[in-house]
This record gives C-alpha cells, structure tokens and sequence, in this order.
C-alpha cells in the first residue's frame, strides 16, 4: 500500500532517450515520453517512422539500444548484451513490469487454443496467481463492459475482428495494468468494425486510464487524447495538445502528413 | 498362436510410440536451440535416420548393440557371451526412426503458432516456462497431431521387419504357421487383416484426438 501511495505521485510510464537500430539503420533516434496518470497519448506518424517500434521497445518486446523506461516510479533495470540492445538484468522485475502494461496489438493475437474467458482469466492466474473464481469474476465483469457477455464461453476463432479485438482489450484489463499500449488496434479491421473497438477505446479514456495509442485514426487522436506525438524518421517531429498539433503545427513534414490523411 | 504375434507386435508399436514422442520432442528442441553444436547433433540424427531403410537400422541396431554390449562387458572382466533381446533392439531402432520423423513434425509445428500469440503472452509477462507449457505445447500439439498419426502408422507396419532378427511378433508368427500347415495364402490373409484392423484403430483414435485439440479452431491455422 506504501509503495503504491508513493507511487500516485509518478507518471504512469516515462521513457527517457530511448533509441533503437536494426543493424546499421537507427530506427529510433532519442525519444521521450512521459504519460502522468489518466492521460492518453497519441502517436501518429507514417508507415516506418518508428512508432510501433518505440511502442513495443516500452514493454521490451524489442530491444532498445539506449534510454531508459520507468513504470510507475520504478525503472527497468537494463543493461548491455552481447548484441548490442539492451536487456532485462532481472527478468522478474520484467515480468513483472509487463504485467503492469496492458497491449493490445493489431492482430488481436488471442490464443486460439482457449475460450474467450479463458483469454482473459489466464494471465491473472498464471502472472498474478490469483484464483480462477476471482480470475472468472474479473473476466466475466469486463466481457461485460466490452459488450461480449454472451462469447464468453466461444473460441477466438468464432469471433468477428471486431469482437476479437475488444476481447484482446478485456484482456488486457483483467491484468489491472498501470498502462495501456495500443498497437494500431483498428488498423485490421474491416472499416464497419472500426468504431465499436474506437468505442471501448473512448469508454477507457473517459474513465481515467492511462493509454499510448499508435493510431491512423485522425479523428480518434484529435477528439480523445489529451497529447498527440507526430513521429518521423525515429524522431518526434511535432508534439501537444491535440489542437496544437492538428491545427497549428509548427513542423512542416507533419502539416504535409495531416493534408494527406 | 497369430494372437500372440499381434499382442508382441502391439507392444513393439506403443513403446516404439512413447519413447519416439521423447525423442522427437528432444530432437526438435534441438534443431530450434540457438546453440550450434545442439543443431548440428540433431541434423545428423534425422538426417541419418531418415536416410537409412528401416531394415538396415533394424540390423545394425541388433547387430552392433551385441558388439556395443559385450565389447563394454569384456572392459568390466565380464568375458562370456551376452546376447541382445531383440525386443529392446527393434524397439530401440524404431523409435529411433520415429523420433527422428517427429523431430521433423514437431519443429514445424512449433514454427506454425502464430509469434503474435507468443508476444502476447510475454506482453502479459509470462515466464518463458509458462509460455511454453500453456500457450506453445498445446498448439504443437495440435499442428503435429495429422503428421504424427500417419508417421505411426507407417512405424506400426514396419514392426513387421523386425522379424528377421527373430522377435516372435505377427509376421514371424504367420511365417511359422505357414511353414507348418502349408497353407500361405490363408495365414497372409490374416495377418493383412490383422495389419489392416489395427491400423483402423489408429485412424479412429487419431480422428479423435484431433477433433479435441482442434476445437473452436474449425481445423485451421489462423494468425
């Protein structure tokens, strides 16, 4: 309880310096991120400016080569590996860090081999170890919120994308994440199913949760988040609130890349 | 007398069965280690085993494991002569030959669950063991099922080969019977029906247990 009183007064994530290469190319140049509780962040940028990549360097999906990531107040702890990226010195902190960073990606990935409530009630048993009564309790009661009350008991593969991905963003909650990071979440999706996932993406927003979006969707950046990041060639080109960035931005490249979209 | 050889013969298949899933899972573990020398051992294992007729591991496995048993008798002092049951040696050679099949199914079988569905575990921070056992091995399971049911099929017929080096199973058995009454045609027949209702069972079961692990799958891979 200490710890996480404490902790109330830290940002939710802050990345600081973060860089990354893929051999010789650098794909991430040095970027900085701090999100404080509630807030909800929007990454825009082209294909291959590095966005999705610096979304997953946060739970260190990939590699960063340099920077650091702090959750809640409590940094990773990193060091150098023989290739050059960075890794976890202590792969439980890791997990455990994980645990408190909900993903949600563009590909759903919900495990096929498990009921809908399956998917949600797994990670908590398994990471946290709770109960599969209290785990039950939990999913039941987000499926509910995420309209798939009635698919608990149906298969990934049953499902329409829509409902996948909301099923993956139940997921995601039932481990009671500090953070969410999403994934081009609606990039997917065949476009009369985009807004039931924007939806459940608002619904979050509005009650106060702590999101990083890496997002096409114009309009869902510019009405919902709280700061939008313009990212080109691995660097943020553009950054602030919404209005700043859609209506007066002081970047070049990014009015170009808003007349595009 | 044929019951016999059929019990021997079911025997021979099940254990040849067992010990070949633990050396295809051995051997794909292997093949997908980053560490080189692993990779190496387990290439020239399939590559071998796969290469070489089943009768000619069947022999050199009898063979050389008498060689292999009294040349290391001989270096404890023990100087008589130490036969090699030929149970354990085709046991021995054909789950040899299956495991080094099933390394082959397995390593595939890995390769096809979707990574996105490894990521997301490791999203939620499951450790590499969990991972392993509740979203990788029941997949594997699923995607090896097809190539496994037939690979045994295969193996439980050529536990006919291993009449030659004398195990009294159902081909060595019908031999003796037909020696004896003089009539091939008919205990060939029975044998072949033999053959063909255990074999069904196989079919049956392996129908079965891959209706259960492809459940809500539709029997197809998806991303």
């Amino acid at each position: 309880m200490a710890e996480s009183l404490t902790n109330r007064s830290q940002p939710a994530l802050e990345v600081r310096g973060l860089e990354m290469s893929f051999g010789d190319l650098k794909v991430l140049r040095g970027i900085d991120l701090t999100a404080g509780r509630g807030d909800v962040v929007s990454i825009i940028g082209a294909s291959g400016s590095g966005k999705s990549t610096f979304l997953r360097c946060i739970n260190l999906l990939e590699r960063p080569s340099a920077g650091t990531i702090s959750v809640a107040g409590e940094e990773i702890r990193l060091r150098k590996s023989r290739d050059g990226g960075l890794e976890a010195v202590d792969r439980r902190q890791l997990q455990r860090i994980r645990s408190e960073l909900g993903m949600v990606f563009q590909n759903f990935n919900l495990w096929s081999h498990f009921t809908i409530l399956r998917n949600l009630t797994e990670g908590p048993q398994r990471v946290e170890g709770v109960s599969f009564a209290e785990a039950r309790d939990r999913a039941e009661g987000l499926l509910e919120k995420v309209g798939l009350a009635d698919k608990r008991d149906a298969y990934p593969a049953q499902l329409s994308g829509g409902q996948q991905q909301r099923a993956a963003i139940a997921r995601a909650l039932a481990m009671e994440p500090q953070a969410l990071l999403f994934d081009e979440p609606t990039s997917a999706l065949d476009p009369e199913l985009v807004s039931e996932v924007l939806r459940v993406m608002q619904m979050l927003a509005e009650e106060g949760r702590t999101m990083i979006v890496v997002t096409h969707e114009m309009r869902f950046a510019r009405d919902v988040s709280d700061k939008v990041m313009f990212f080109h060639q691995g660097l943020v080109e553009e950054e602030g609130s919404p209005e700043k960035v859609f209506d007066t931005p002081d970047s070049e490249r990014c009015r170009q890349f808003l007349s595009r979209t | 007398m044929l019951l016999q050889g059929t019990f021997i013969t079911i025997q021979l298949a099940l254990l040849s069965l067992v010990l070949g899933l633990v050396f295809g899972l051995l051997g794909a573990a292997m093949k997908l280690s980053p560490a080189w020398p692993l990779r190496l051992i387990a290439g020239f294992y399939t590559a071998v085993l796969r290469g070489v007729p089943e009768l000619v591991v069947i022999l050199f496995v009898y063979f050389g494991g008498v060689l292999i048993v009294n040349a290391v008798a001989s270096t404890f002092g023990y100087d008589r002569y130490i036969d090699v049951s030929a149970f354990a040696a085709g046991v021995t050679a054909l789950s040899l030959t299956f495991g080094a099949y099933a390394t082959e199914i397995f390593r595939g079988a890995v390769m096809a669950v979707p990574k996105g569905q490894i990521e997301a575990a490791r999203a939620c921070g499951m450790s590499p063991a969990t991972i392993g056992i509740r979203i990788l091995l029941p997949q594997v399971w699923r995607f090896a099922l097809p190539g496994l049911g037939n690979t045994f099929l295969i193996i439980l017929k050529e536990t006919a080969l291993v009449s030659v080096i004398g195990l009294d199973e159902l081909m060595r058995k019908t031999e003796i019977a037909v020696g004896y009454t003089k009539k091939p045609f008919t205990f060939f027949l029975a044998a072949a029906f033999i053959y063909l209702a255990l074999t069904v069972v196989v079919m049956a079961a392996q129908r079965g247990l891959e209706a259960r692990a492809n459940r809500g799958v539709a029997g197809r891979a998806r991303a």
